[in-house]
């Protein structure tokens, strides 16, 4: 039996999707039926984390899609092959439409996964939606205690909420996955945390180091780990992987710029994945927005979905190898990772065609792994906090909670 | 935790959790396992063990079922199904009946 991870959530994935569920096409076949597809459903969000995946720039509500138009879609990705959906957002409990949404995703055939805050959940909205047919739950936490989680989270008693509607997910017997988000001001949490996952009864927990586009671009400085953290941090995740054997599954995402070798980002640009924005924008994934330049088809253009994925240009772009130019195109790992990540290389270096300088081989290397000690040694510890004004800065005393 | 860090012999009743379903994949032809975040690709004899996993029948009661099906050593079938169900049961993707807690 084949365990397929998807997004590129582990480097140690024994398997690839394409190749265990398509044998009859080669590792190098560019692209496949995808898998899974994220469902930003809002750019609204209670919280303001400073390390938000969302673009800095935010679709407006007025933008998003409707009802119908998100059940059309969810019809469409079921034709195309598509298993998975993920709701996410922004805060996708934001959208009243919310359970009339899952409810089909679920007469469709989609297995549907919710990413929250968890703020907004009342046990009545987690009944209903359970009762709609959600398969799973994603709560993400900012910390162990109200302190440091609410400073972060830029809302007051967002943490009590969140505990609150985890132990409501597991009274209605529904699987959950606890998922941190990880960086230099609350790494010194990661084994109460872990402790919280599995006082929570949580099935999974995600312990995910801030990957560096968008927001938490702008915030690298206020969060960026020491090394010494990291090293810490794989120590006790470790441990815990072993310790916590059949009660607790942890899946542990490492940080781009202390590594030796970059991500296989998304399992390949349009390999296995896409997401869906706000206001409807096809994208090879949640940050591609970020690579100026690039056209993202909407599907509310003419094209079909499929069409979208199979022929548009923003998708062909950076797929498979033939775009790579060195160090990529001769190494021996192109199929392993293929070059790692485009909205990080574009980040770090300007064009998205780059090797992604998480890599070693990349030239840039070097140079961020020493931009990442010197940022973490800098004691910035102020955020700017997410919003649609395009941030706000944390002032001393209040902490934007 | 009910249900979790199961030791899988051959008086356990197992059956998928809520969070794993078995389905045929029509577009591509095969079966799968949908799990958070996950894609299961079990192969032909998984997929018929997990079919017979409804929380009702015994793993003994599989394996007299299997054994006779495909007239092979029940010992040897015995030590399979139950290698094959505590990897999954690891993982996280196999449970056991229980009484739903009120």
């Amino acid at each position: 039996m084949s365990d397929i991870l998807t997004e590129g959530k582990t480097t140690a994935a024994p398997n690839d999707g394409l190749e265990v569920l398509e044998q009859r096409r080669s590792t190098a076949t560019s692209y496949g039926i995808p898998l899974a597809v994220l469902a930003e459903l809002t750019h609204r969000c209670p919280l303001q984390c400073p390390y938000c995946s969302n673009p800095v720039e935010l679709d407006r509500s007025g933008s998003e899609l409707t009802t119908e138009e998100w059940k059309k879609v969810m019809t469409e990705l079921v034709e195309l092959g598509v298993l998975q959906i993920h709701f996410s957002g922004g805060e996708p409990t934001a959208r009243k439409d919310l359970v009339e949404l899952v409810q089909h995703a679920d007469d469709v055939g989609l297995y549907t996964n919710l990413i929250t805050s968890a703020v907004l959940l009342s046990k009545e909205k987690l009944s209903a939606l359970a009762d709609a047919g959600l398969c799973h739950v994603q709560i993400s936490f900012q910390g162990n205690e109200p302190v440091v989680a609410d400073r972060v989270a830029g809302l007051k008693n967002s943490h009590e909420k969140k505990i609150q509607a985890a132990r409501w997910t597991r009274e209605l017997d529904l699987p959950l996955t606890v998922n941190a988000v990880m960086h230099r001001q609350n790494l010194h949490q990661l084994s109460d945390i872990i402790q919280m996952a599995v006082d929570l009864d949580a099935d999974r927990l995600e312990v995910a180091n801030v990957q560096y586009y968008g927001w938490a671009l702008k915030n690298r400085a206020a969060l960026m780990p020491t090394m010494e953290q990291i090293e810490e941090t794989s120590r006790i995740v470790e441990e815990a992987q072993a310790r916590l054997k059949g009660v607790l599954a942890i899946d542990y995402v490492v940080p781009d710029y202390y590594a030796l070798r970059p991500k296989k980002c998304m399992g390949g640009w349009g390999r296995q994945f896409f997401n869906i924005s706000p206001a409807g924008k096809v994208l090879p994934c949640h940050a591609a927005e970020s690579i100026t330049g690039l056209q993202f088809e909407s599907v509310r253009s003419n094209h079909s979905i499929a069409w979208i994925w199979q022929n548009s240009e923003a998708f062909n772009r950076y797929r498979g190898t033939g775009w790579m130019p060195e160090p990529c195109k001769s190494c021996e790992f192109r199929e392993i990772d293929y070059g790692g990540c485009r909205c990080q290389a574009f980040a770090l270096t300007g064009d998205a065609g780059n090797t992604d300088p998480a890599c070693t081989l990349s030239p840039m290397h070097e140079k961020i792994f020493k931009l990442a000690e010197t940022e973490a040694a800098g004691g910035n510890n102020r955020f700017l906090y997410r919003n649609f004004a395009g941030g706000t800065l944390e002032t001393e005393g209040d902490h934007g909670a | 935790m009910a249900g979790r860090n199961i030791s899988v012999s051959e008086a356990s009743r197992p059956k998928l959790p809520r969070h794993a379903k078995l389905r045929f994949d029509e577009t591509r032809q095969v079966w799968v396992i949908l799990a958070p975040e996950r894609v299961l690709a079990p192969d032909e004899i998984a997929v018929e063990v997990l079919q017979l996993c409804d929380g009702e029948r015994s793993v003994a009661d599989m394996v007299d079922q299997l054994a006779a099906k495909y007239a092979a050593p029940r010992e040897a079938i015995s030590t399979d199904v139950i290698a094959m169900l505590q990897d999954l049961a690891d993982k996280g993707f196999l449970t056991e009946a229980r009484e739903k807690t009120p």
